[in-house]
């Protein structure tokens, strides 16, 4: 066990100590980590609606529309992405910011929706999915009558 | 002299100002070496390929892609967990490059750039003799 030049209560092997911590955060700050949320597991969207529809969208960079898996039940819609482990042979990676892997996300949406006429379409990396509403969820314009 | 103007490198890692205003977003890559080339893969999901800019100079490779709104200015999100904006990031390549023979392809929202080792920097095997 070192005690440091001062013994157990060393002021200096505190401060060094503490030093490094700061310095560790300080890497972790720095070092570009790549997308943050692959850590929480969980792949970002945006959900937006018109009169007839949800829209969800997600960025799925280099995934191809079969390795994107969608489901809908009840007004539930379920996402599964899967990226491939990138080859390692021969090769030397200097930087590796991209993710591998399976990730999901359930997307509860807020109105009843119509399951049967789900729409996705892929490019540029970008999933956009297309959920009609049912009608019941659709506004609806009610006609005052005037008397 | 009162009246100096000193005048920087504009390529300066960082310091480099944009036209257009917004957020800029670092693209995510990997970048991983063969015997023959360096190989630069940026994740810039939403860019046309037409509005991806590489360039390489001095040693420096800078990536810029253009992106546009997917959605109307006044869209009302009822979740919104990522935003969407130009991808902008230069890296300092030390390996000598071939820059003529640099090629960039782009699928899926991923952009993959070979840069050809220049043939000084290529490893070269050398044949150990042994004496008799």
């Amino acid at each position: 066990m070192s005690r440091g030049f001062f013994g157990a209560r060393d002021p200096f092997s505190h401060l060094f100590r503490e030093m490094d911590r700061m310095l560790s955060t300080l890497r972790d700050m720095t070092d570009w980590p790549g997308p943050a949320w692959v850590e929480r597991g969980r792949p970002p969207v945006n959900i937006w609606e018109d009169s007839e529809a949800y829209f969800v969208e997600l960025e799925v960079p280099g995934l191809k529309a079969d390795q994107v898996e969608l489901s809908v039940a009840g007004n539930e819609l379920s996402i599964k992405l899967h990226w491939p482990e990138p080859k390692e042979e021969g090769v030397t990676y200097h930087r590796r910011e991209r993710r591998a892997g399976d990730f999901s996300r359930v997307v509860q949406l807020p109105g009843e929706v119509q399951a049967d006429a789900v729409q996705a379409e892929l490019q540029y990396g970008v999933l956009k999915i297309r959920v009609p509403k049912a009608a019941a969820a659709k506004p609806r314009k009610i006609v005052v009558a005037a008397k | 002299m009162a009246n100096e103007t000193r005048v920087k490198r504009r390529t300066e890692e960082g310091k480099v100002e944009h036209l257009r205003s917004g957020t800029c977003y670092q693209p995510v890559v990997d970048i991983l070496e063969l015997p023959e080339e360096i190989v630069v893969q940026a994740e810039v999901p939403g860019a046309k390929p037409e509005d991806i800019d590489v360039n390489f100079e001095d040693g420096l490779l800078t990536i810029y892609a253009k992106v546009e709104p997917r959605q109307a200015p006044d869209t009302e999100f009822l979740l919104r967990e990522y935003r969407v904006g130009d991808y902008h990031r230069t890296f300092r390549v030390s390996e000598t490059i071939d820059s003529s023979k640099i090629a960039a392809d782009y699928t899926d929202g991923v952009l993959t750039l070979h840069l050809p080792k220049a043939e000084a920097a290529k490893p070269r095997k050398i044949p150990v003799k042994t004496g008799e």
